[in-house]
């Protein structure tokens, strides 16, 4: 497989009109396998992750994948919620490659082994949108997967999720990882968080706050903004318990 | 009242084969425009939901209000361009059912647009940017969301097959209502009716419904039969 | 992609059904060659075409599509090259289109009559009375009068009565008289509702069939014959008209068999068209 991308993100800036969400992120990742990026709600994780993929377009500041800033490698989006096309769960693996001018053998094959790979095999004719939630966001990831990317980008995969549809979803990753995929992960799963990434950074204010090896940025935090938020996770515990 | 009623049920019963022919020419020339005019708008309406330029505001909003076109200008306005003395006139168009057709085209040509536009924009909404980040082009894209939003465009379709067989204005001024040869079903009801013969007119519009009904269910069995397989 | 490639193919499919209908539309057109008539909506709502049209057909093998417009439009759809013959009643306009080069000559066919309709009762008491006298009875009892009012030969009849009854219609006027701006049809369906007076040609009266409490009230006077002319659109001003199949349709509309066929429409029993071509 294709050796992991390095990613180099610069003073990147993004602005909603006069509402800015990034004020100059910087964050150097050289690691292979998983990448996790936690912070709260409205820290600006998922318009990162879109700014990654170029779904959005800095206002100002660089991203570097891969060795030149010009070409980008493949790179693949899980969002939260799967979008599915009414077409059979092949047709929207096989749309996923339409960009990629495959010929029609080698386009079915993938599609085929992509499904195998996420265990629909043998669904390859159904509808998409009358799976369940889990098996649409397997679906999700074939149809990443087919695309064979150095770079998979995931936004929160798991949060509409049961735990078995979640525990698939994160063998999967784990695989795809350990495959020679860089994986880019924003997730406020902190368990997940502790179980896949290998290095995690934080986001707050619109800043990277903080970027470490996961074992000891989650145990011991040095920027408050990290300390705050981890705090901020809810007790195992039940709230009654303390009562 | 009462006997109108009577009356109308027997011509019903006795619906000639001149009425048929009517019919026959209502149906055609109106699913002719309403295919031609779905090539058009459905890419049209797509691509206009998808892309993003300059002016886009005006044109979904020039789309919006052409919807509202009355035939009868748009007849008027073929009128003058099909006529010998104007500048289609050597097609020798004007009052024939070609012009017809042309007319409802122009009629329900934006109607499917701008419905068009609004049902893929709302799939837009939750499957555009996951195209996007698949790299897929505008052009891919709206073929994309077309399809996936097909079932309810046959809705838009069908709204339009309904404007265009049952609009007068438009068929009335470019056919010439000719019997024989440019009387569809709007034309002759009123034709009877001003000829006071309201039951045969009454009639008439009992099988025109009859006509857009039909064509109506046929479309949903066809959909509801299609959505069972592709939900 | 298949999935493209699908939804193309029922756009494609929605096309060939569209073009389809549009061929087998064009098909349908023309026996060998059709002429198309604009001719007067009273004519039309008459039947007559319908009874007439046929015979022509069956001994020349020429079609006739007939456009019914009131009479000013007729001519001015004749005016644009959009008709090969005109078959109008309005002999004043009528010479006028010649004069003007539309047309090298006016050929008389027949006339029919109009008759002045109204409630039965005749609140203005019209009945029997010429139409000038009608006329002016009706205006001095303000009784409902329904007027075309829209430039066609029976509107234009109606304007020279009152003007031969001495009467300014402008200065007149008031809510009694009710231009509808429609053809003959709705006029009279408009007297019916409001029992209402009405100049109306008497074909379309007797092929009228929401009748309510209207009668005849006035006919026979000699002003109230209405004199139909045909015209071939002159091939000068407009090259595409087709002018031998117009001619030989006016040649069979004035010849010995055009003029019976002509005299043997009849509605009920009664005569609706009487030929009198080659009088003036």
């Amino acid at each position: 497989m294709s050796p992991s991308v390095p990613i180099a993100i610069e003073r990147l800036r993004y602005r909603v009109g006069d509402l800015p969400i990034l004020n100059g992120v910087d964050i150097t990742v050289t690691s292979p396998g998983i990448t996790a990026i936690i912070g709260a709600n409205g820290a600006g994780k998922s318009v990162l992750l879109r700014l990654i993929d170029g779904l959005l377009v800095p206002t100002s500041g660089t991203i570097r994948i891969g060795a030149s800033a010009g070409s980008r490698p493949g790179t693949a989006f899980v969002f939260q919620r799967p979008g599915m096309v009414r077409a059979s769960v092949a047709a929207n693996v096989s749309l996923a490659l339409a960009p990629l001018g495959l010929d029609a053998g080698e386009r079915r094959e993938r599609v085929r082994a992509a499904l195998d790979h996420v265990g629909l095999g043998d669904r390859a004719g159904a509808p998409a949108t009358r799976l369940s939630g889990g098996e649409q966001q397997r679906l999700a990831l074939a149809r990443a997967w087919a695309r064979k990317p150095d770079l998979l980008l995931l936004d929160e995969p798991t949060a509409n999720l049961d735990p078995a549809s979640a525990q698939a979803i994160e063998e999967l990753v784990a695989s795809m990882a350990r495959a020679g995929t860089k994986v880019v992960l924003v997730s406020h799963n902190l368990g997940q968080v502790m179980r896949l990434a290998e290095d995690v950074v934080v986001l707050a204010d619109g800043l990277a706050v903080e970027h470490g090896p996961a074992r000891s940025l989650l145990s011991s935090p040095r920027s408050p903004q990290a300390r705050a938020y981890l705090a901020g996770e809810l007790p195992w515990t039940s709230f009654a318990a303390h009562s | 009242m009462f006997q109108t009623l009577q009356d109308t049920l027997s011509r019903i019963a006795a619906l000639d084969p001149e009425v048929i022919a009517i019919a026959g020419l209502s149906l055609r020339v109106s699913l002719s425009a309403v295919g031609l005019a779905t090539l058009v708008g459905v890419p049209l309406g797509g691509l206009v939901a998808v892309a993003s330029f300059r002016g886009r505001r005006a044109v979904v909003g020039l789309l919006n209000a052409a919807m509202g076109l009355p035939p009868v200008v748009i007849g008027l306005v073929l009128y003058l361009l099909l006529s010998r003395s104007g500048p289609f006139g050597g097609l020798g168009l004007l009052f024939t059912p070609s012009a017809m057709i042309a007319a409802q085209t122009i009629l329900v040509v934006p109607l499917i647009a701008a419905l068009t536009r609004q049902i893929v924009a709302d799939a837009e909404d939750h499957l555009g940017e996951q195209l996007r980040s698949l790299g897929l082009g505008r052009v891919r894209r709206a073929a994309i969301l077309i399809f996936d939003t097909r079932f309810s465009l046959v809705t838009a379709i069908l709204a339009a097959f309904g404007r265009a067989i049952s609009e007068i204005g438009a068929v009335l001024v470019v056919g010439g209502n000719i019997d024989g040869y440019t009387r569809t079903m709007t034309t002759a009801i009123s034709l009877e009716t001003q000829k006071g013969d309201l039951p045969l007119a009454l009639a008439l519009g009992i099988v025109l419904i009859a006509i857009v009904v039909a064509v109506s269910a046929v479309a949903s069995l066809l959909r509801s039969y299609a959505m069972r397989a592709y939900g | 992609m298949d999935l493209l490639r699908r939804s193309f193919l029922s756009l494609g499919l929605l096309a060939v059904v569209g073009s389809s209908g549009l061929t087998t539309a064009l098909a349908r057109a023309e026996p060998a060659e059709t002429i198309t008539v604009a001719s007067t909506t009273s004519t039309e709502q008459s039947g007559l075409f319908k009874d007439l049209l046929p015979k022509f057909t069956q001994s020349s093998g020429i079609g006739v599509k007939v456009v019914a417009l009131g009479t000013g439009q007729a001519l001015d759809a004749a005016r644009r090259g959009d008709a090969d013959v005109a078959l109008v009643h309005d002999t004043a306009a009528e010479e006028t289109f010649v004069a003007e080069g539309w047309s090298t000559k006016r050929y008389p066919v027949m006339y029919n009559d109009f008759v002045i309709v109204g409630p039965k009762d005749d609140p203005a008491g019209a009945a029997g009375a010429s139409v000038v006298e009608a006329l002016r009875r009706i205006s001095a009892a303000k009784a409902p009068f329904v007027s075309r009012g829209d430039r066609s030969g029976t509107h234009s009849a109606e304007l020279r009565y009152w003007k031969e009854a001495g009467l300014d219609l402008g200065a007149i006027r008031g809510d009694w008289y009710k231009e509808v701006g429609q053809g003959m049809g709705p006029a009279l369906t408009t007297a019916s509702a409001t029992n209402a007076y009405v100049l109306s040609d008497r074909g379309t009266w007797l092929s009228f069939k929401n009748r309510g409490d209207l009668k005849i009230l006035v006919e026979g006077d000699k002003r109230l014959f209405n004199q139909y002319g045909a015209m071939l659109v002159n091939p000068e001003k407009h090259p595409h008209v087709k002018a031998k199949a117009g001619q030989a349709f006016i040649d069979w509309l004035v010849s010995a068999p055009g003029q019976a066929a002509i005299a043997a429409y009849r509605i009920g029993g009664e005569q609706l068209f009487f030929p009198n071509a080659g009088t003036k």
